[in-house]
């Protein structure tokens, strides 16, 4: 008995989007890049624009993000982002332009680029991945990390009186008359996915209706920056991140 | 027309697709044209002021990964401050123009002209093993020639080209020959001509398209190194380009480019005038660098003075290209301000014919 036997069409419930590459994710199990990473894709396979989908990867964990979802990409420098996106969407209006940043990307060193792309309102989604710390380099301190979070670079926890406090971008970015959309998101239950792949789709469509700058934060885990089980971090992240980071809709023109 | 004003219009000329930038003297005059001009009426060429020099380098970094047309200008500390993004625009092979009117520096520096960014185009500017192809325009005119050239060679090579030229020739006013309008190529011939690497859209028929100066294994990064050292040989072999001026009978040089050797083709005069038989070798491209020339000239003249508005920087490719065969001396002036024929004479018939 052959496995294509086995495995009818009628009887498949879910399968992977074809906009999904067959490479393996080097993510860590438990990180929320995946679960995001899939939302997009099926997002871009539903609306039937792969073919209109540029997508700008960022410098951190998900830098090869286009080994994933299988449209054409730009790798930008860190932070920059938003600035090859300017120009994709200045030079190719009609197609899809997004970019996915972590916050070490987006809020500390691309907060320039970030602020001037939202204020212009470049008709662009921007998908941010909060985390509240470095992952790729091995969990330094992170513009979003939560007062008194320990990380690499803050071993006794974020003092704020020394290095600041939390960056909540996504509320300042909601104050620009050139977003559009601002919500904030997470992917820790089916539900939050349903909802987050919701907004994604809506960030699509506000492209097509030149709408201006899309923006979700994607409240997110990174178990092995954090040093927790991927269920512990899902726990810590609603007690903790939650507070600081309150999801829902901040604008929605 | 200035030479800033003439880099505006060839650009809209040439088919550019985008000029991203910001404002700094003495190059301001750049952008003031573009957006006086407004080509998205007449070509649909996009000019967008970034909020910073580093945006700006990295909005061309966008576009040329998408198989555009695009440009930056600015003056040394806005270069300084993109050097980031045309590392990557190396790292990526991706064509594009940008122009440095330079001033003197370091730091903020002065605004008057200088050419003390020798280094920085010609050495690398940015980390990493790679080249520019770097074009030495000394008059307007070539100011409007080598926009056009420019692209033509960062396409042909894929790699950023820079005009590097100063506060003299960028604020200069003298008669030019503007080129002929050529159009902006479209989106579907874009697809055609470079849809086998730009993020122009993946279509059913070719696999996705990634613009990156990434790779994790250091193996496959040597080999990409070595693919990068075969398109810089490349170039030297064919892309090398100079003046000749008196060199026939030549038995000293002077060896300058840019505003320099506009300066010093009157010193040559003037010295020729006195009986002294020199001669000018005017580099016109940094990098393909003239060695060949210059090495076949070292076995004719008996001694080499370049002039440069720094404190010596080409000179160290002229001693390199003569192999340390004659001597080769420096004369330069500083800080904005610029040499005199008669220094230049003065230097020549002291440095060289005088012998130290």
């Amino acid at each position: 008995m052959d496995i294509k036997d086995i495995i009818k069409p009628e009887n498949v419930v879910f399968k992977k989007s074809s906009v999904m590459t067959d490479n393996v994710l080097h993510y860590c199990p438990g990180c929320t890049h995946g679960v995001v990473h899939r939302v997009i894709a099926e997002v871009i396979e539903e609306m039937g624009i792969q073919e209109k989908t540029i997508g700008v990867s960022p410098v951190g964990c998900s830098v090869l993000a286009y080994n994933y979802i299988d449209i054409d990409w730009q790798q930008a420098a860190h932070g920059r982002a938003p600035a090859l996106a300017t120009a994709l969407n200045r030079l190719y209006p009609d197609k899809y332009i997004f970019t996915y940043q972590g916050d070490g990307d987006l809020a500390s060193i691309g907060t320039a680029e970030i602020i001037h792309a939202c204020n212009r309102g470049e008709n662009i989604l921007v998908v941010f991945i909060n985390n509240a710390i470095y992952g790729m380099t091995g969990g330094q301190m992170a513009p979003t990390t939560l007062a008194g979070m320990p990380t690499s670079t803050s071993p006794y926890g974020r003092d704020v009186k020394l290095t600041g406090h939390p960056l909540k971008i996504t509320e300042m970015l909601a104050q620009l008359p050139g977003t559009c959309f601002v919500t904030r998101e997470s992917g820790e239950t089916a539900a939050a996915v349903r909802k987050l792949k919701k907004s994604i789709q809506k960030g699509f469509e506000n492209i097509s209706k030149h709408k201006g700058t899309s923006f979700i934060e994607v409240v997110s885990t990174c178990n092995s920056g954090w040093k927790l089980s991927p269920v512990d971090s899902n726990r810590w992240m609603k007690e903790n991140m939650f507070p600081v980071y309150p999801l829902g809709v901040l604008k929605d023109e | 027309m200035k030479g800033n004003e003439v880099i505006a219009e060839a650009a809209i000329r040439c088919g550019c697709d985008a000029y991203f930038g910001y404002p700094i003297t003495p190059q301001s005059e750049v952008m003031e044209t573009l957006m006086e001009r407004k080509p998205w009426e007449e070509t649909g060429m996009i000019v967008l002021q970034a909020e910073s020099e580093v945006a700006a380098i990295n909005m061309v970094y966008g576009g040329a990964g998408a198989g555009k047309k695009v440009m930056t200008s600015s003056s040394s500390p806005g270069i300084s401050l993109k050097q980031e993004g045309i590392t990557y625009i190396a790292g990526a092979e991706l064509p594009c123009l940008v122009v440095n009117v330079v001033r003197g520096g370091p730091g903020l520096g002065t605004i008057q002209p200088a050419q003390s960014d020798y280094f920085q185009a010609v050495k690398g500017g940015g980390h990493g093993d790679y080249k520019l192809i770097v074009l030495a325009p000394n008059s307007v005119q070539e100011m409007n020639d080598f926009v056009d050239l420019g692209f033509e060679l960062a396409f042909k090579y894929r790699n950023p080209v820079m005009i590097l030229s100063d506060g003299i020739i960028g604020q200069m006013m003298e008669k030019v020959e503007l080129s002929e309008y050529k159009p902006r190529l479209t989106d579907e011939e874009i697809v055609k001509r470079y849809g086998s690497w730009a993020t122009t859209g993946k279509t059913k028929n070719r696999p996705r398209n990634v613009i990156t100066s990434l790779e994790l294994d250091s193996a496959r990064q040597e080999v990409f190194n070595h693919k990068l050292i075969k398109k810089y040989q490349t170039i030297e072999e064919n892309e090398v380009r100079y003046e000749n001026f008196h060199t026939d009978d030549a038995e000293y040089l002077i060896v300058a480019y840019g505003s320099s050797s506009r300066i010093s083709k009157k010193a040559v005069e003037m010295a020729r005038e006195k009986g002294i038989k020199v001669g000018l070798l005017r580099p016109i491209t940094l990098f393909p660098f003239p060695k060949k020339e210059l090495a076949k000239l070292s076995k004719q003249v008996k001694g080499i003075l370049t002039v440069e508005m720094s404190a010596g920087q080409m000179i160290e490719d002229v001693k390199l290209g003569v192999n340390c065969s004659i001597p080769v001396e420096h004369y330069g002036r500083l800080g904005g301000m610029i040499p005199s024929p008669d220094e230049i004479v003065t230097a020549l018939e002291q440095k060289i014919i005088g012998g130290k």
